[in-house]
């Protein structure tokens, strides 16, 4: 299990290959899900030209790592990564890695939608965008 | 060797621009809970609606006690991912 903040553009495949070749799940795991958010250029109609995301540091790890230890106790999967960036960032900047891996599919699949919904409504990090006139921060989706 | 009886406060994305201020420390004397704190450093501003708050960097609700050495913060709904 691990949980990484990264204040510079990542390449989220080469993240879940790196950790899968280090992991200690060879031979055991059928199933990889993993999901990636990126960052698209318009956002509530509007184009967007670059974003800043802040965290709390500090709290943004441990609850990172509390609803990966949550998923773990939930679901018989073999290990999970989350990455996740911060700072300024450009459309087409990969901004999250939820990677999770089982023994089957089911428990992959549930599980890395539970890391991303909790990461989503409880994890401590805030997106401002730039516009073209003005910068704004980015309310709370339901 | 003492230390000193206070309560350090952090503001976060939106919040921190609508208080004008990043960190803050307050004396913990007269702090009963998270509300308490948050009228102290910031001189009685009215909190807005939908904060979200936190005590030594677990959440918890306005009425949450605290104590000397806490560490406190307040911040809108957080939009990662």
């Amino acid at each position: 299990m691990l949980v990484e903040i990264k204040d510079a553009p990542f390449e989220p495949y080469q993240c879940l290959l790196d950790y899968q070749a280090n992991a200690g799940f060879a031979g055991k795991y059928g199933a990889t899900a993993a999901f990636v958010g990126t960052m698209r250029e318009f956002n509530q109609g509007d184009d967007v030209e670059a974003m800043l995301l802040e965290h709390y540091p500090g709290m943004t790890e441990k609850y990172l790592e509390k609803i990966s230890a949550e998923a773990a106790t939930k679901w018989n999967i073999l290990d999970s990564l989350i990455v996740h960036r911060i700072g300024e960032m450009l459309p087409n900047d990969p901004i999250v890695l939820v990677a999770v891996w089982s023994a089957h599919r089911a428990e992959a699949f549930d599980a890395s939608r539970y890391l991303m919904e909790e990461l989503k409504s409880r994890a401590p990090f805030w997106k401002k965008e730039r516009l073209a006139e003005q910068t704004r921060w980015v309310e709370k989706k339901t | 060797m003492t230390t000193k009886a206070v309560i350090t406060v952090k503001f976060f994305a939106s919040l921190r621009e609508h208080v004008g201020q990043t960190e803050a420390e307050v004396a913990e004397s007269g702090m009963k809970s998270v509300a308490d704190v948050w009228s102290q450093a910031t001189n009685n501003m009215a909190l807005p609606e939908n904060t979200l708050m936190a005590v030594n960097m677990e959440y918890v609700d306005s009425s949450c006690t605290v104590k000397a050495g806490d560490e406190v913060a307040f911040f809108p709904p957080v939009t990662g991912g």
